[in-house]
């Protein structure tokens, strides 16, 4: 177990020890540019467009599909020799349906003004397509320190893509940022709303959904430059 | 009787681009005197704002898409989608908003699409769409005609309180929206709305001030001028006759079948007709030859459309008009349209 203890921390896996192989530099770069899940794969965008109205918003389902990315990558790539190729599919939906449980239920005790506010998009994270699409197109074929690794990058990419989607709809829509910390951070913490600009009227297409599409087709395109320069 | 004879080409010339907008744009001009006539400065100061905007977005988007700048701005297109937004807004809304709009329309819905002729949608209904579902109160702070206001707008309180939401002597909007029986005003299809919402029925609706003598106070008559400029730019074979006939006529048969159910809550074709932005819009909106469907027959299936959409949301959906929703949905259907009504090519039918 130790090693694969080890195995799953991946951070301290590409981090603490100078050798970083190849083919973790190219999980890294697949996972957080190439075949970014959000601008590349266009996987998961329901949760994506839906709860990206604010940073925290966009910040608090980020760590929960990160969460859940990276553990059932790992779990699916354990099991991958026993389960047998025709059931597979439930498998891992139930691999996956139980950990969202898990995140849903410690969202629920822990943070639970954040389990408010993006209701219905948490149980929802079972059906992002982004997780079952990682177990099944790499899960399911490689070890599982690697797996897990493939899943913290593509969890991080599409946690960028949620935080710049958040931040820009806020920014647009009410002239703020990191609005409503204190239900992802607890009480505790200071208030770290930053207004840039204060308004009477909010701009209310960039808070809609219509708006969260708009966002996110600039973003594509702006990938798809940076890509062509 | 004298017969003049004309000698082959029997072709009839095609307005090019400019010469076209130019036209629509002198059609308009009956429209927008009167709605200055019954609803003082505001819209002209919005159609200068919308239609200078345009150009100068346009301009700049043309430069950064290495496309020529002084050609293409001279086809009046966006010149055109600024006066159309312009003459849509509500008289007094704040400058920026109609920045947001003008801007939105030419960068995001024509320009993004690929520039004129490309644009799936109507930039102009598109940008009031964004303004309306983004800014809800500053986009239904309609006032009433001048002639049942309480305070007179001149010309410098309408520039004053579209920069700076006072007028010169620091009324509020909302209290120069206040009519002379201290009521405030919606327009008549809002106020109609409201009142059935209310138990009222539509003949006790249309007793207050804000009803004229067949549709709106003021805004029936914007109507029959704009009618006026519609029917000279059909007379001039600018547009075809069948977007604003079918859509016309087919928003007057649903209402009246509407109507001639329920006369207490359904509302007459007449007031349909004549109040809020149908004919305008039938004529100047509705045609635009981008984004409306192109095929003869697709042209009817597509102002039907838009009548149906607009009784539906007018009559239960949740906002007074729905000229700009109707429109949109519309387009989305015209290349379902165009594709199943293509006109077959003449000898492939046996006669």
């Amino acid at each position: 177990m130790s090693q694969i203890d080890d195995l799953t921390n991946p951070d301290t896996h590409h981090d603490a020890k100078p050798w970083v192989s190849d083919e973790s530099k190219e999980i890294i770069k697949q996972g957080l540019w190439k075949n970014n899940p959000g601008l590349v794969q266009l996987l998961g965008l329901c949760p994506l467009l839906a709860v990206s109205s604010t940073v925290i918003n966009a910040l608090g389902l980020a760590i929960a599909t990160t969460a859940v990315l990276v553990l059932s990558n790992w779990i699916v790539s354990l099991v991958r020799n026993q389960v047998p190729k025709e059931i597979r599919i439930p498998i891992f939906v139930m691999i996956i349906a139980s950990l969202v449980t898990c995140i849903e239920l410690i969202m629920h005790a822990f943070t639970y003004d954040l389990y408010l506010s993006l209701g219905i998009f948490i149980p929802l994270i079972v059906t992002n397509c982004a997780i079952i699409g990682r177990a099944e197109a790499f899960a399911s074929k490689n070890e599982p320190g690697i797996a897990a690794l493939d899943g913290l990058m593509m969890g991080l990419g599409f946690s960028l893509v949620l935080l710049a989607l958040g931040a820009i709809r806020e920014l647009l829509g009410n002239g703020t940022l990191f609005s409503g910390a204190q239900a992802l951070f607890g009480q505790g913490i200071p208030d770290l709303t930053i207004t840039v600009f204060s308004s009477d009227t909010s701009f209310l297409f960039a808070v809609l959904p219509p708006g969260a599409f708009v966002v996110m087709g600039f973003l594509i395109a702006l990938k798809n430059i940076a890509d062509k320069k | 009787m004298k017969l003049n004879l004309a000698s082959s080409p029997f072709s009839r010339k095609a307005l090019k681009t400019p010469e076209l907008m130019r036209l629509v744009m002198l059609c308009l001009i009956p429209g927008v005197f009167v709605q200055w006539y019954v609803f003082g400065w505001g819209n002209l100061i919005q159609i200068m704002i919308a239609g200078i905007l345009a150009v100068v977005t346009e301009a700049i988007i043309l430069a950064i898409r290495n496309k020529p700048v002084i050609r293409t701005i001279k086809d009046n297109s966006a010149l055109l989608t600024g006066v159309l937004l312009g003459i849509s807004l509500p008289p007094y809304t704040p400058w920026w908003i109609t920045a947001i709009g003008i801007v939105f329309a030419i960068l995001v819905v024509k320009h993004l699409y690929g520039g004129l002729g490309q644009n799936l949608f109507n930039p102009a209904m598109v940008a009031y769409v964004l303004l309306l579902i983004s800014f809800p109160v500053h986009m239904t702070s309609w006032v009433p005609p001048e002639s049942l206001m309480q305070h007179s707008v001149t010309f410098a309180d309408a520039w004053s309180l579209i920069a700076s939401g006072f007028s010169i002597d620091g009324y509020s909007l909302q209290q120069i929206k206040t009519a002379v029986d201290g009521t405030t005003m919606a327009t008549p299809l809002d106020t109609l709305k409201t009142d059935l919402g209310h138990g009222l029925t539509v003949s006790e609706s249309l007793n207050k001030p804000i009803f004229g003598t067949f549709a709106g106070f003021g805004s029936e008559w914007i109507s029959i001028a704009f009618l006026v400029g519609g029917l000279f730019l059909l007379k001039q074979k600018a547009i075809g006759w069948q977007i604003p006939a079918s859509f016309l006529g087919g928003l007057f048969v649903i209402s009246l079948m509407g109507y001639l159910s329920d006369p207490d809550t359904m509302v007459s074709p007449l007031i349909h007709l004549f109040s809020g932005a149908s004919i305008f819009a039938a004529f100047f909106i509705l045609t635009d030859p981008v984004s409306a469907s192109t095929t003869p027959r697709g042209r009817i299936i597509f102002g039907v459309l838009i009548a149906l959409l607009t009784y539906v949301i007018r009559t239960w959906g949740g906002y007074p008009d729905a000229i700009a929703f109707a429109v949109i949905l519309a387009n989305m259907c015209v290349p379902l349209i165009d594709y199943y009504t293509q006109p077959s090519v003449y000898g492939s039918r046996k006669a």
